[in-house]
Formats: structure tokens, C-alpha cells, sequence
């Protein structure tokens, strides 16, 4: 078995606001992260699969099909958006690079098949880095 | 305890499976099929596992493993057309996935059982891993 990572990145803005707080209690658990007027980062995402060699190609994954999948669910839907504002997943969800990384695997998972319809490559684990210091891991 | 070396070597490759025709190489393999060939700066990342030496400290000499891994790794493929270079890509398709089976198995014998991770990089955005076992 190998592990095939593509790493990919977009741009987005977010604010960190829970509605079942209070407007205090918002700015005391996510600080400048809870700005009204929101801020942005470059997130980097990588993207794990898992799978045999294939004995004619000597590929586990094909990484243009991969490049597709992440371009049509994620890089479209997050590129440049304000994640609040424009994506529907975060109107009632507050868009902590958790959620936003559970999102993530979850459109990756959704649309899986329309890429790799056979039992191989597996998509095996996402990794986000918010910034380069802050970095998310999930597996599945 | 895991502990990680990393090496580079810049190599050039051709993906292309002499059984398949052109279009399908192509489809499959897309720029990297190209014939002229086409180049990457290359890194690897080898883990190996254990614990300190009780008397060293160490988990491997890392002189030593940096011995192994430029006469094995970088020596081997560094500034080389892997496909008319570096057997067994006269024969195997050089993807990433293969150079890391194929560097595995140079190192293994080497590391007194205690590889335990191989990483390629192919650029910074295309890596593959392989643990040992099942292929």
C-alpha cells in the first residue's frame, strides 16, 4: 500500500462568531478571530489517499483526477469566498478551521465516486494549516 | 521513537508504458508522459524507529545514515535520467510511488531492520509514502 498527498491552497476569509454566545463571551473565546468585519488566510490543504500499485501505470492514484475532485468541491467552493457569507454550510456553523477541515472531507467523500468509481484509491486522511502554525488533522 | 533524515536529488523521467500506446500513456500520464523527458527536484524523507542506544543515545548513528542514503539514494539518482540511468526504471515506470518502493528496497538491507518510513517528494505539492508490506 502507498499513501499518494497532493497538496493544494486557497485564500478565504472567516469570522469566528458562536450564535448561542453572547456577544462578550465571543470576544473573550476567539479574540481577533471574532472581528466583525472578518480577516483572511491561506489555507493549505493536503489531501491523502491510500491504494495499491497498480502494476501497469505503477500509480496508487491518478493525481490529475484528485486535482480535479479538489478543484471542483473545494478550491471553487472556497477560493476567494468569504466562508461565513457564501458558503451554506457555515451560515449556521461557525467556520473554525475543525469544521471547515470536516466540510472539507465531507465533499471530498460525497463526490468521491465521480472521480474513482473503483474499490481503490481510498481517501485516507485531510490536513489543513489555517496559517503555517496552526495545522488541523483528520482521518477518516 | 521515530526519527527522520531527508536528502534531495534533481533527476529527470519519463512516465510511459512501452505496452500501452501513445494516446492511452498520454491519458494516463498526461505532461509526464512527455518522451523528451522533463525533470524534479526530488526529496526523501526516511523514518526509521527504535529506541536510544542506552549508552549513545542514539536511535541510529545519523554520520552513518547519511552515509547510507548518499551512496544508496542521492549517488545513485541524483542528476540521472532514471529511465536510461537508474535500472529498474529501464523497465519499471519511474512514478513516485515506484521510486519509493525502488528506494526502500535499496535501503532496508542497510538499516538493521529499522526503516520504517520512505517519503517522495516529487515537487512540494505531490509526495507518496510507503510503510513496507503489501505493495
Amino acid at each position: 500500500m502507498i499513501r499518494v498527498t497532493r497538496r493544494y491552497r486557497f485564500s478565504a476569509s472567516h469570522r469566528l462568531h458562536a450564535a448561542a454566545l453572547s456577544e462578550a463571551e465571543n470576544r473573550t473565546l476567539y479574540g481577533k478571530c471574532n472581528n466583525p468585519f472578518g480577516h483572511g488566510h491561506n489555507y493549505v490543504l493536503e489531501v491523502s489517499v491510500r491504494g495499491p500499485v497498480d502494476p501497469a501505470t505503477g500509480r496508487a492514484a491518478d493525481p490529475r483526477a484528485l486535482d480535479r475532485l479538489a478543484e471542483k468541491v473545494v478550491i471553487r467552493a472556497f477560493d476567494h469566498r468569504n466562508l461565513n457569507t457564501e458558503v451554506a454550510a457555515f451560515r449556521d456553523c461557525v467556520p473554525t478551521t475543525e469544521n471547515l477541515g470536516r466540510e472539507i472531507l465531507r465533499r471530498l467523500e460525497q463526490a468521491w465516486t465521480s472521480e474513482f468509481p473503483g474499490p481503490w484509491p481510498v481517501l485516507e486522511k485531510i490536513r489543513i494549516a489555517e496559517t503555517e502554525r496552526n495545522i488541523f488533522e483528520i482521518s477518516r | 521513537m521515530l526519527i527522520t533524515k531527508r536528502v534531495d536529488f534533481s533527476a529527470s523521467h519519463v512516465c510511459r508504458n512501452p505496452a500501452l500506446s501513445d494516446q492511452q500513456n498520454l491519458e494516463i500520464y498526461g505532461a509526464d508522459a512527455n518522451p523528451h523527458g522533463h525533470g524534479h527536484n526530488y526529496a526523501v524523507e526516511v523514518t526509521l524507529s527504535g529506541e536510544p542506544d542506552p549508552v549513545t543515545g542514539m536511535v541510529f548513528d545519523l554520520k552513518r545514515l547519511k552515509d547510507i542514503l548518499n551512496e544508496r539514494v542521492v549517488e545513485y539518482f541524483d542528476h540521472r535520467f532514471l529511465n536510461y540511468e537508474a535500472p529498474p526504471f529501464d523497465r519499471v515506470v519511474p512514478t513516485t510511488e515506484n521510486l519509493a518502493l525502488e528506494i526502500w528496497a535499496r535501503l532496508q538491507p542497510a538499516l538493521d531492520g529499522r526503516l520504517a518510513a520512505v517519503r517522495v517528494y516529487e515537487t512540494e505539492d505531490l509526495f507518496v509514502d510507503y510503510f513496507g508490506g503489501a505493495r
